[in-house]
Parts: C-alpha cells; sequence; structure tokens
C-alpha cells in the first residue's frame, strides 16, 4: 500500500505548480480560462506517465553520459503524438494552447520526474508518479485558469456567471493578470503549509 | 522599415518574457544580481541567433523537401542542445575570457523554452532568413531587457521587510506582474 504515496504526493506536497514551481510558462501562458488548463494539463499527463513508463523500462539500457538526451528524445516522441492527435481532434484547443502544445518538451516538470525518479525506481512506481504529478499539474492550472476566467471574463468553463454587461477585471485574462494570480497561490500555499505543518 | 517594426514588436510590444510567457524559468530563477543576468543575457542572444539560423536551414533544406514536417519538435530540440554543446567546446578552446563570462550559464540555455519557443513561431510565421536572425536576436535582447530590470527590483528588494509568505517566488511573480502591467503601455508603439 506503500506505493500510493507515490501516487497522492504530487496533489499537495510536492504539487509541481505551487511547491516545486515547474513549468512556469505553460502554468502562466495558458491558464486564460479553466478548460485550456484541463487541456494542457492532460496533453502534459499523458506526457508524463509514457515518459516515466519508457524511462523506467530503459533505465539499464541508456548509458549514463547520454542519458538527458536520451530522455529528450523519449520525451519529443510522445509529444509529437500528442501533437497530431490534438491537431487532428481538438482543433479549437490546439489552436489556442498553440506554441505550448511543441514546448511540452521542454516542460521541466517531465525531464525533471524522468531524471529525479524514472530512472531509480520500478515501472509501476514510476506510472503512479507521472499520473499523480501529472494529475497535480492539471488541478493546479485548471485552478489558476478557473480563477481568472471567473475575474477577468466572469464565466467557468465558459459558463456565464454574471450577465454580459457585467464588469469584470478584465486584467486578470490579460499577462499581468497571469503573474499575479500566480504570486499570490503561491503566497497562501505557503501560508497552509505554515500553519497545517505539512 | 519591415525589420524595424520586427525589432520593436520583439524586443517591448510582445517581450519574451513578460507577454509571451516563454523563458520563465530563467528569468525567475538568474534575476538575482543585475551582473548575472547580464551574462545570461549575453549567452541566451548568442544561442538564439544561431539556434535559429541553423533552424531554419534545417526546415527548409531537411524537413519540408522530405515532407517530414512532424519531426520538427524532436528534430529542433535535438538541434538545440547539440548546439549549445558545440558553443560551449568552441568558446572554452577558442575564446577563453568570454568561456569564463558564459561559461555557467550555456548549459542551462538547453532547459529555456524561449530558444525552441522562438525557433518554432519563426517558422510559423514564415521568415525568411534574414528577418528569421533578426527576430530571434530582438527577441533575445528583449528578454535580457527584463532580466535586468528584474534585477534591479529584485536587488532592491532584499532590502524591505517582506512578509514571511509572500518571500521568495510569490513577490517575485507579483513584481514581474507589475513589470508586465508596465509593459502593456507600449501596446500601440508600433501600428
Amino acid at each position: 500500500m506503500s506505493n500510493i504515496k507515490h501516487f497522492t504526493k504530487g496533489f499537495f506536497k510536492e504539487n509541481p505548480t505551487f511547491v516545486l514551481v515547474l513549468g512556469t510558462c505553460p502554468t502562466l501562458a495558458v491558464t486564460t480560462a479553466a478548460m485550456n488548463g484541463i487541456g494542457m494539463g492532460l496533453a502534459t499527463t499523458f506526457v508524463l506517465v509514457f515518459s516515466n513508463l519508457f524511462v523506467a523500462l530503459l533505465k539499464n539500457v541508456i548509458p549514463d553520459k547520454v542519458r538527458i538526451a536520451a530522455f529528450i528524445v523519449v520525451i519529443a516522441t510522445f509529444v509529437t503524438i500528442v501533437d497530431l492527435v490534438m491537431k487532428a481532434y481538438t482543433p479549437d484547443l490546439y489552436k489556442t494552447l498553440g506554441i505550448f502544445i511543441p514546448l511540452i518538451v521542454v516542460n521541466c516538470i517531465i525531464l525533471g520526474r524522468a531524471e529525479a525518479f524514472a530512472q531509480k525506481n520500478t515501472v509501476y512506481n514510476s506510472i503512479l508518479d507521472g499520473l499523480g504529478m501529472g494529475l497535480g499539474f492539471t488541478l493546479a492550472i485548471t485552478l489558476m485558469g478557473s480563477i481568472r476566467e471567473v475575474l477577468g471574463n466572469g464565466s467557468i468553463f465558459d459558463i456565464r456567471l454574471m450577465s454580459q454587461e457585467a464588469k469584470t477585471i478584465l486584467i486578470f485574462i490579460l499577462p499581468p493578470g497571469a503573474f499575479l494570480t500566480y504570486g499570490y497561490l503561491i503566497a497562501i500555499m505557503n501560508r497552509i503549509k505554515a500553519r497545517y505543518n505539512v | 522599415m519591415e525589420l524595424v517594426k520586427i525589432i520593436i514588436l520583439a524586443l517591448v510590444v510582445n517581450n519574451v518574457v513578460l507577454a509571451q510567457f516563454l523563458g520563465i524559468c530563467p528569468f525567475l530563477g538568474v534575476s538575482n544580481k543585475v551582473q548575472t543576468s547580464l551574462g545570461m543575457g549575453a549567452a541566451v542572444i548568442f544561442v538564439m541567433a544561431l539556434a535559429n539560423l541553423v533552424t531554419f536551414l534545417i526546415q527548409f533544406y531537411v524537413l519540408n523537401p522530405l515532407h517530414i514536417e512532424f519531426m520538427q519538435t524532436i528534430t529542433f530540440i535535438l538541434v538545440i542542445a547539440f548546439l549549445v554543446q558545440v558553443v560551449e567546446i568552441i568558446l572554452k578552446k577558442s575564446a577563453p575570457s568570454l568561456y569564463q563570462a558564459l561559461g555557467i550559464y550555456l548549459p542551462l540555455i538547453t532547459t529555456n523554452c524561449a530558444v525552441l519557443g522562438i525557433a518554432i513561431l519563426a517558422v510559423q510565421k514564415d521568415y525568411n532568413l534574414v528577418t528569421s536572425v533578426v527576430y530571434a536576436s530582438s527577441i533575445a535582447a528583449g528578454f535580457t531587457l527584463a532580466l535586468i530590470l528584474m534585477a534591479g527590483i529584485r536587488e532592491q528588494l532584499e532590502l524591505t521587510g517582506i512578509p514571511k509568505g509572500m518571500k521568495g517566488f510569490p513577490i517575485s511573480l507579483i513584481t514581474a506582474g507589475l513589470l508586465s502591467l508596465a509593459f502593456m503601455g507600449f501596446a500601440n508603439l508600433v501600428k
């Protein structure tokens, strides 16, 4: 049962977005709406699970000196798959996320997990780790997307919460709002961690 | 005139860090001191201009003729990683003083998503060889500008009393938010 902690740690204790502060570029860039957060999060989770799986499988085959290059090839393969699948099946989301889909390849969460976890652990644990980290990331950026969408656009998941004429704080869906929301969320997270000693 | 427009757009209007959110990791990581951010900025300008030159040639003379455009991500990232290594080795042999100055920043650049991002964007924007390299250099100069501004502010922030929970990343992000707000003032600079 101790394996389960590899899965759960990604949600709070070692949340990649709010605690480890990795993968900041997509976190800031795509969170203008809650839906984008889910799309980006799930795409990253897919790549993370499969890269962890293959790195764990190949850990004894890859020579130590070229491991980073090898990891990048594994990751880039799955990013290309996600890229092509999203282009075909979710063209609207693909267009919104734009450049940040191919850029999953340089998302430090993925290379970080390959280097820090998958190359030292079993295949099963690596999949759990990838899934937990990926879903923790998804949860975090969806939360951020929701906050920005509610404040900046008066809607959540495209469902209107305020009337069309209601004034919203437009700045939250513009670039400065991304930095401010992210900054305050990490500050809140720090407070919670200090208060409850987790 | 076209080039001037590209330069101004890339430098301030669509600043790579503050408006396009590329290269946030080094932006937050290396912006402690003005001196180090100058070193990082110089290394980024050099590598990005070179990376765009090489990826442009690969896109038009290898990927396009062979119709394997879907290999773009994987080829570009490997080329960039390779390029950074080569630059490091060459500098070490031929320009030791420059290597001393840029040395530690070079390996960090492989993980700078701005390098890959701008290489892909330049292809998407249909730039030719010259505009592509000019675009990359001005984007990198914009990165350096943001980095130096941020470092200057953070050096001052060291001396102020910041609430405990806000120390570290939160205050840096909020500072970046205010900088980004200021940069929005450039929005209508070029029509």
